[in-house]
């Protein structure tokens, strides 16, 4: 819900199968729907609003590369370069010896920037307030949101639709 | 949707519920007053922290001379706790890391609790090498920081140093995985509860989430990546923590095979720990729904294989050790078996491999108090192992003159009740604030609103 003054329709369903055919039919008869609001992570809705990939696998990626590849220079840097030390006659250059904490700080990096970009990007801060579509969202309750995208919505039309599928609730929003 | 080869074939939630009655039966566990029985184990547990605390600054003030060590047995009690606690950080990941890897839906009632085990048991692990340390105010030396001392830094070829960093990291994505695994449940909560300092508590760390798809979607992307690197993370932690040992020349300890050795015996005492912790808590919480004779056995199931794992590697150290024609390690080994410390061997082996065999039987598996007795005999037996392999393999040297014993001083039997009371009384907290059952993903494996299932 981001444009100022766009109007919504929401329709609120008590059955997780029941909105996720609404969904499906909302987005073959080319309606924008603005998002679904539920309290667990339905399996096959992101195929029935016509979601992308996300893209967070990429910054695991990079993110564990980049971890793994500091490492190794540090470790190099450290041990051979900065201040050497011999150690059992050990090489200065111990790469098989650097694989350990390699492999830790990559999974470091890895995860704990995915985790940071999902929050960054999600808009999910500590303390932040919620905006809910519908009391029952994190309860029991399902709420579809479709954006009215232009004059020829109508409205009619589309709540008959959802009436199809068991809605429970209808309603208008301006945002 | 129910895949040929789930541990569990009926439905995963009895009582045919739906979303909200899931809501209502776990947080109003939450929201009723404690029961007159979790006030007197909460007064035991903390009792025994206090035991341990004080115990504690006892040895940070005196020194570790307090302990029974000597010049042969130099690592005993302390190592012992630390491996063993640290090896029971291990079942939380693997349930919630591994297990959904492999699609077992009936990882959903058992994972955050599990997982809170694991995080605790992690820091009961962290104390010991730090008071091992002796000056643990020292502690950060351990961290590469550009320092005054040079700047001197650390050396990345110790497998102590190794152990630091794996432990550290397990330690933060164990935590991150069970925190984002919460924020729906948080949110559940902070939207049922009605005001007070609960509520407010709630809204800060649920983040503002309300339940959007387009946020589960990334949500379980995370969650995928999380446990695509949590699972070589948490192979890779009692890997190394066997290279403590394994790269050092004593016999019983310089072996390849300890790092899968480790890893199974981990996992096996990690299963045992989450099935005491997971029985107790559906009989005194009344969630016997939720945790089903169903998910008991199917961890029964778990330890059988774990076991089967454990008891194969004690066979073949066994035998590699007979076979290699090397004396120091066949005299290790025969040491073990009938040498000064054969009990604490035969313990081991008794617990760890005969006493799961009777959870082949599925009246023995559907019989809680049988299931309860086989958690805590293994609970025992995996201390004896690290025991064994600690203390056994140190008492009897390379020289027949520096042979000595090893008796646990009052010091160190108090520090291993104070980390028991630390572990109890965060997992007593953790039952009474945080919804023990991960609501969120039990509501995605109910059966109800699904056409195919009614």
């Amino acid at each position: 819900m981001s444009n100022a003054n766009q109007r919504f329709l929401m329709g609120v369903f008590e059955r997780e199968e029941d909105v996720l055919a609404a969904t499906n039919e909302a987005r073959l008869r080319g309606l924008e729907i603005a998002d679904v609001y539920t309290p667990y992570a339905i399996h096959g809705l992101d195929a029935a609003m016509g979601l992308r990939p996300s893209r967070l696998p990429w910054v695991c990626f990079a993110l564990g590369l980049a971890g793994a590849s500091f490492k190794v220079w540090f470790e190099f840097w450290t041990s051979a370069s900065d201040w050497a030390i011999n150690v059992g006659g050990k090489p200065w250059n111990s790469l098989p010896a650097f694989v350990p904490v390699t492999f830790e700080v990559m999974v470091l990096f890895a995860a704990v920037s995915t985790v940071a970009a999902f929050l960054v990007g999600r808009g999910l801060l500590p303390g932040k307030r919620p905006k809910l579509a519908s009391p029952g969202v994190t309860d029991n309750q399902f709420a579809l949101v479709i954006e009215e995208t232009n004059a020829a919505f109508d409205i009619d039309e589309v709540s008959e639709m959802l009436r199809e599928f068991g809605v429970t609730h209808i309603e208008e929003r301006v945002d | 949707m129910a895949s040929a080869h789930a541990a569990i074939s009926g439905p995963l939630i009895l009582g045919d519920k739906s979303p909200g009655q899931v809501t209502d039966d776990i947080c109003s566990v939450l929201e009723r007053g404690p029961a007159p029985s979790w006030w007197v184990a909460i007064t035991v547990s903390s009792s025994m922290l206090l035991l341990g605390l004080i115990t504690v600054g006892y040895q940070v003030l005196t020194g570790i001379g307090t302990w029974g060590l000597n010049n042969t047995v130099g690592w005993a009690f302390d190592i012992t706790n630390f491996v063993f606690w640290i090896g029971i950080g291990h079942a939380g990941t693997l349930i919630s890391a591994v297990l959904f890897l492999f699609r077992q839906k009936w990882r959903t009632s058992v994972n955050r609790a599990a997982e809170a085990m694991t995080i605790i048991a992690v820091m009961c692990a962290g104390i010991f090498p730090l008071i091992h340390m002796g000056r643990p105010w020292l502690a950060h030396w351990m961290a590469p920081y550009p320092n005054t001392r040079g700047p001197l830094w650390i050396n990345f070829r110790s497998p102590l140093v190794w152990d630091f960093f794996a432990i550290s990291t397990y330690f933060t994505i164990s935590a991150m995985f069970w925190y984002l695994g919460m924020i729906p449940d948080l949110a559940t909560l902070r939207d049922r509860l009605t005001g007070g300092w609960r509520k407010k508590a709630a809204s800060f760390l649920s983040l503002g989430w309300n339940g959007s798809f387009r946020t589960w979607f990334h949500y379980e992307t995370v969650y995928l990546l999380l446990a695509g690197l949590a699972t070589p993370l948490v192979l890779s932690v009692h890997t190394i923590v066997s290279w403590d040992f394994a790269t050092s020349v004593i016999p019983g300890w310089h072996t390849t095979i300890l790092p899968p050795y480790f890893v199974a015996g981990a996992i096996f005492s990690g299963m045992s720990m989450v099935l005491t912790l997971m029985l107790i808590a559906r009989k005194t919480m009344g969630l016997e729904d939720y945790l089903t004779k169903q998910h008991v056995g199917a961890m029964c199931k778990l330890l059988i294989a774990t076991g089967g794992m454990v008891a194969m590697a004690y066979l073949t150290e066994f035998v590699a050790a007979m076979y290699s024609n090397n004396e120091y390690e066949q005299f290790a080994f025969i040491n073990r078996a009938k040498g000064p410390l054969c009990w604490s061997y035969w313990i081991m082996v008794s617990c760890n491999v005969l006493t799961p065999q009777i959870l082949w039987f599925k009246w023995a598996r559907s019989n809680m108090a049988v299931v309860f007795v086989v958690s805590i005999l293994i609970n025992i037996g995996m201390w004896f192992e690290r025991f064994v392999i600690i203390v056994t393999s140190l008492h009897r040297d390379y020289l027949p003159s520096s042979w000595t014993g090893y008796v646990p001083t009052s010091i160190e039997i108090a520090t291993l009740v104070g980390s028991f009371g630390l572990f109890l009384t965060l997992f007593l907290l953790f039952c009474r604030f945080i919804p023990v059952i991960a609501i969120a993903e039990v509501k995605g494996v109910l059966s109800h609103g699904r056409k195919s299932h009614e």
